[in-house]
């Protein structure tokens, strides 16, 4: 680190829990241990805690009932139950499942999955800017059809889908929508009646609650079954002995966000919009990544042309700035970011991309400072790169 | 993840740029697969007297490129050519497993520069 500056602009890998769901949690930790389900009085505080939490999320995506909420470990999670538990439970009707191809590997893998155990799986293209295409979508909707999976807005490019039209097309067709809300939620309202979602998946670290939580939302008379057996906690749909003291936080999490959203998200909007255009404009060929309007208020996905996303990391890095990149060198598989290519870009194109992140605590000051270091990082890197046009290094 | 060697010739690499006359140039890898790089080699009495590399990728590429041209200045082309991925890799104190292959790629460019140069040599002696 070559400053004591820090500037955390990666909300997208893991926010900070609000100090009030802190609060929040700790007498469930410290005092309140005891079982939920137990008969006892030590069950009693726990199972207070619990439904107070549900009735949080239930006001946060307007559900019809507290029994709609399902709590589980995470949107990992409650995508593998909606992709697998739908399937497996629907195969009287069909056994089709059709998800967008931006969809988080959670979705994705779990489809993938199905597809080796004889189901039909569809992804549905997007366009340039990470849109699905709705005429696919119609044309690919069968009889067999039993659940269509698509995002509410996209956490690498900012991307919000239209969700209440696609709603439209998936029930003419009688199949299940589940839309996937973990980079959403927390920054745009939800409404899950009003939107016709029959699952909606919801994470608790992505609106500043703890991390290993979030919940599964079922429409009433959605046919599911449960991929953990158990207990039969949770309505039987999620066996374990519920994370009170992360469920509590959680649904604080959730009832702050319901509060404090719209202006924050409208602060956010603004930093974004700025931290965008200045980008855009002090570096010669930077594009923007996903829509220019229909996206997240924390969501500056650039990319820079002849340079690679890690070395832009590392050198942001030692500025003291973090952000994330959909470039091969920084991921796991050495691909990189399915969604990026998912857009058309090509593989040299998606490996120049950097994904800032904007949260809370970023401030005015923040945006500026990076937009003063930006330029001279990828002026170091396009210097060092055999692939830079020679007019540009001058 | 990275080493604090690797690290340090990220942030000040040696020998970056390009030689105008070089006697051998090398480039391997690819911008699909996000690295690529290229070496540049002068030659004089059988010995490596310069060389310089650009490179685009990660920061293990920008390391490992500018390391090999520290290994490489000053020795004779049978001793460079007998530098190794895993020499690379060890002066620089280890790479995480993920990159040794993809990004460890300067012992190669430094070779196909090597063979560059025999290659324009030979075509040399054939116009004479």
């Amino acid at each position: 680190m070559l400053t004591s500056k820090k500037v955390y602009m990666d909300h997208i890998a893991g926010k900070p829990v609000d100090p009030r769901a802190i609060e929040a949690m700790l007498p469930f930790i410290r005092e309140f241990y005891g079982n939920p389900s137990s008969i006892h009085s030590f069950g009693h505080e726990p199972r207070k805690a619990l439904e107070e939490a549900r009735a949080k999320i239930v006001k946060l995506i307007n559900a019809e009932r507290a029994e709609s909420i399902i709590f589980t470990s995470g949107a990992t999670e409650s995508n593998n139950m909606t992709v697998k538990g739908v399937a497996y439970r629907n195969m009287d009707k069909g056994k089709h499942v059709i998800a967008s191809s931006i969809e988080h590997m959670s979705v994705i893998n779990s489809c993938k999955y199905l597809k080796t155990k004889g189901f039909d799986v569809t992804f549905l293209p997007v366009d340039k800017y990470g849109l699905v295409d709705l005429d696919s979508l119609e044309r690919e909707l069968k009889e067999e059809t039993v659940l269509v999976s698509i995002q509410y807005a996209n956490g690498e490019i900012g991307t919000v889908q239209p969700v209440r039209e696609i709603s439209q097309i998936v029930h003419r067709k009688n199949a299940y929508l589940h839309v996937d809300a973990t980079a959403a939620n927390g920054q745009v309202p939800l409404d899950v009646q009003k939107e016709g979602i029959d699952l909606l998946t919801l994470s608790s670290n992505d609106m500043y609650g703890p991390k290993g939580v979030g919940a599964l939302y079922i429409r009433s008379g959605v046919r599911i079954e449960p991929i953990i057996h158990g207990g039969g906690q949770e309505r039987g749909l999620r066996s374990g002995t519920e994370n009170v003291p992360s469920i509590v936080g959680f649904g604080k999490a959730a009832e702050i966000a319901v509060n404090e959203m719209q202006s924050e998200s409208e602060r956010l909007s603004r930093l974004r919009d700025k931290l965008i255009k200045g980008l855009l404009e002090s570096v010669p060929y930077a594009f923007l990544n996903g829509h220019p309007k229909k996206r997240l208020p924390d969501n500056a996905a650039v990319r820079f042309n002849f340079i690679e996303g890690e070395s832009i990391l590392l050198s942001l890095d030692m500025m003291g700035v973090a952000a994330s990149s959909g470039s091969a060198c920084t991921a796991k598989t050495l691909e990189p970011s399915h969604v990026l290519l998912a857009t058309g870009l090509k593989h040299e194109e998606a490996h120049g991309s950097v994904l800032f992140t904007l949260g809370r605590q970023n401030t005015e000051e923040e945006v500026d400072y990076v937009l003063q270091i930006m330029p001279d990082i990828v002026k170091r890197l396009r210097a060092m790169s055999p692939l830079t046009p020679k007019e540009l290094l001058g | 993840m990275y080493t604090e060697k690797v690290m340090e010739h990220f942030r000040n690499p040696r020998n970056m740029g390009e030689i105008q006359d070089a006697d051998g140039v090398g480039t391997v890898g690819n911008p699909v697969c996000g690295d690529m790089m290229t070496i540049y080699i002068k030659v004089k009495d059988n010995r490596i007297e310069d060389i310089k590399f650009k490179t685009f990728g990660c920061g293990a590429a920008v390391a490992t490129s500018s390391m090999i041209t520290e290994l490489a200045k000053g020795k004779t082309l049978e001793e460079a050519l007998k530098i190794t991925r895993k020499d690379v890799a060890d002066a620089l104190e280890g790479l995480p497993p993920i990159k040794m292959h993809c990004s460890n790629l300067a012992a190669d460019a430094l070779k196909a520069a090597i063979e560059d140069y025999y290659k324009k040599q030979k075509g040399k002696v054939e116009n004479q």
